[in-house]
């Protein structure tokens, strides 16, 4: 055998000679060449990935106590909270723990606009990133129908029932989600399957995402790709000593709204039981979607607002091709990084205007909001990549490095 | 067996792009169709589990006792998980209802096309934008500009015919299928 004696400890070459996982992670997560210059922002993966650990081993524990029926549902997550040794505790991780794994995977996504780490070649990767954030998505959405609270049914329903909105096809649609004529029981056992399976595949995607990422090797803030040894470390010590430390302060944070603002992201609507006949008088959903909200209500008909609200999350889909910069980091594209820092306001103010009521305004601000939205992907991005002449680029990340010359860096 | 390669036969001539190419494509595109048909028809039962299961169909009618609601009263019902709304309407509101020009509406009906007895109107209580239960029922509810229903989720708004008249919801509110048992007895579905 090629690598008999690869390992120190004997029981692990006696594996590696027959499977040869211990050989796969040495090469992909120890010996594994990274850029030397990554920054703080490439840690968001790693952090995005000990979430959805998390997320798992804490549902896995409320799975066991909870009980999927409308009768039942509601006092049993009730019976969590106030008999199940630690139920609270699991609860609270697990519910603000979703909202903590989008906020690591939206500084991911917005570090991997800034620095252009969706381009040649990294298209596969970036795709496989929009497929896990569409899965994230969903999962979220059933995980948060489970408790069966008023926001629980009614966000079942608008968001079922946008469905509705394809011709012809769109009602049987609906019908066939719910299993019945309104979201009902076989709505909520069927949501509780999927929430459970959905975590599994969005493993698997994340694993063809790190894959396919350590493939083409990780990008970095000047965007230049490695071109020796000189312009790399080792994957172990340094990235995963770095990506620790980093996760450090974003789970005391977490910690923080788990023991002390456990409902602070939560709605008071959700402690009332789902009442079928009773529509709360504001709905809103979990903030993670305000944003895609408020382009859904930006427009005033039911079928291209929802077809607007899609397409928001499918034009990252084709953001590759769009790109039509040579240059990879904002870093060294001035006006680019002008607009993607709009962009990032515009993503706020458009989460605002989908926590507002939808008058006066704020409409006027989720239109003007969406617009922007899309004029970003497909008009500031395509023809910015072609006129904007960039800075001129350090030759290699050591020189970048160690001469310190390198301006631009770490702007971000 | 250690010899893996293929057998020079007339087959293997043929495959390399002789004259029975097209048969070897035929028999390919057969296999492959009839593969799809068995997929597809075994994916059906699957698909078709998570339609309403027959509990849920033989649910699909109730009957409801009208005789307590006096004029300008309305009443909620459930009816396969839904609201239905129940309003005796005013003179004053069957004449509004009446007077609209169809052809400025939205999805243009007559009000004569909505009611069996004028007097009666019963409606799906479910927005049709996305579903929500519009306000209207209560006497202290907000009924809107047309002095129907509002929906407080999107702010639609539906006429005293239940016709929608403002706001993003595509439809009026929908009728179901109903009939006068007797003069204060209606079954609905």
């Amino acid at each position: 055998m090629a690598h008999a004696s690869k390992f120190k400890n004997p029981i692990i070459n006696w594996i590696d000679t027959r499977l040869p996982l211990p050989s796969l992670l040495h090469h992909e997560y120890v010996e594994f060449p990274m850029p030397r210059n990554i920054n703080y922002l490439w840690a968001f993966g790693a952090i995005a990935m000990i979430m959805l650990m998390i997320m798992i081993a804490t549902g896995l524990m409320l799975a066991m106590q909870y009980t999927a029926n409308v009768n039942l549902a509601f006092a049993s997550v009730e019976r969590i909270m106030r008999d199940v040794n630690y139920g609270w505790l699991l609860r609270y991780l697990h519910a603000n723990g979703a909202a903590f794994f989008f906020i690591a995977v939206y500084i991911h996504i917005f570090r991997g606009l800034y620095y252009g780490s969706y381009q040649k070649p990294r298209e596969l990767v970036w795709i496989l990133g929009v497929i896990i954030f569409l899965l994230m998505m969903a999962t979220g959405f059933l995980g948060y129908v489970l408790p069966w609270g008023q926001m629980s049914f009614w966000a079942a329903t608008v968001i079922t029932n946008l469905f509705s909105a394809f011709p012809i096809v769109g009602d049987p649609i609906v019908t066939w989600l719910w299993g019945g004529f309104s979201v009902d029981n076989p709505t909520l056992n069927r949501f509780f399957a999927l929430h459970f399976l959905l975590p599994f595949v969005l493993l698997g995607v994340v694993m063809l995402h790190a894959s396919a990422v350590h493939i083409v090797g990780s990008n970095n803030p000047l965007g230049i790709d490695i071109k020796g040894p000189q312009d790399s470390v080792p994957f172990h010590p340094y990235v995963t000593i770095k990506d620790l430390f980093a996760a450090c302060p974003f789970l005391l944070l977490y910690c923080y709204f788990v023991f002390f603002e456990p409902n602070t992201m939560a709605h008071p609507d959700n402690y009332i039981p789902a009442n079928p006949l009773v529509t709360p008088s504001h709905i809103v959903p979990e903030w993670y979607f305000l944003p895609l909200y408020a382009v859904l209500r930006a427009i005033p008909d039911k079928l291209i607002g929802t077809a607007a609200m899609f397409a928001a999350v499918l034009v990252l889909f084709i953001l590759p091709w769009l790109d039509t910069s040579k240059v990879k980091s904002c870093a060294f594209k001035p006006v680019s990084r002008f607009f993607f820092w709009v962009f990032v306001l515009d993503c706020i103010m458009l989460g605002f205007c989908g926590a507002s009521p939808p008058e006066g305004i704020w409409v006027i601000l989720s239109r003007l909001g969406a617009v922007y939205y899309f004029a970003y992907f497909l008009v500031l991005i395509p023809v910015l990549g072609k006129i904007e002449k960039p800075l001129p680029r350090p030759a290699s990340i050591s020189e970048s490095v160690l001469k310190n010359s390198g301006k631009p860096m770490e702007k971000a | 067996m250690s010899n893996n390669a293929h057998p020079s036969g007339a087959g293997a001539a043929a495959a390399d792009g002789g004259g029975d190419a097209t048969r070897r494509n035929f028999i390919y595109l057969t296999t492959a169709a009839v593969g799809a048909a068995g997929l597809a028809a075994t994916a059906w039962p699957f698909i078709d589990s998570m339609n309403p299961a027959a509990d849920a169909l033989a649910l699909a009618s109730i009957e409801v006792d009208i005789s307590s609601v006096k004029v300008g009263q309305s009443i909620t019902v459930q009816w396969r998980g839904k609201p239905v709304f129940i309003r005796r309407r005013t003179p004053d509101e069957i004449k509004a209802a009446e007077a609209v020009n169809i052809a400025e509406l939205r999805q243009p009906q007559a009000d004569k096309d909505r009611v069996q007895k004028t007097e009666w109107l019963i409606l799906v209580g479910i927005c049709t934008h996305l579903g929500c239960v519009p306000l209207g029922q209560q006497p202290t509810d907000p009924k809107g500009e047309f002095g129907g229903w509002f929906c407080p989720c999107h702010g639609s708004q539906y006429d005293t015919s239940g016709r929608i008249r403002k706001g993003p919801a595509p439809q009026n509110l929908a009728v179901p299928k109903y009939t006068f048992l007797k003069d204060t007895l209606i079954k609905i579905g």
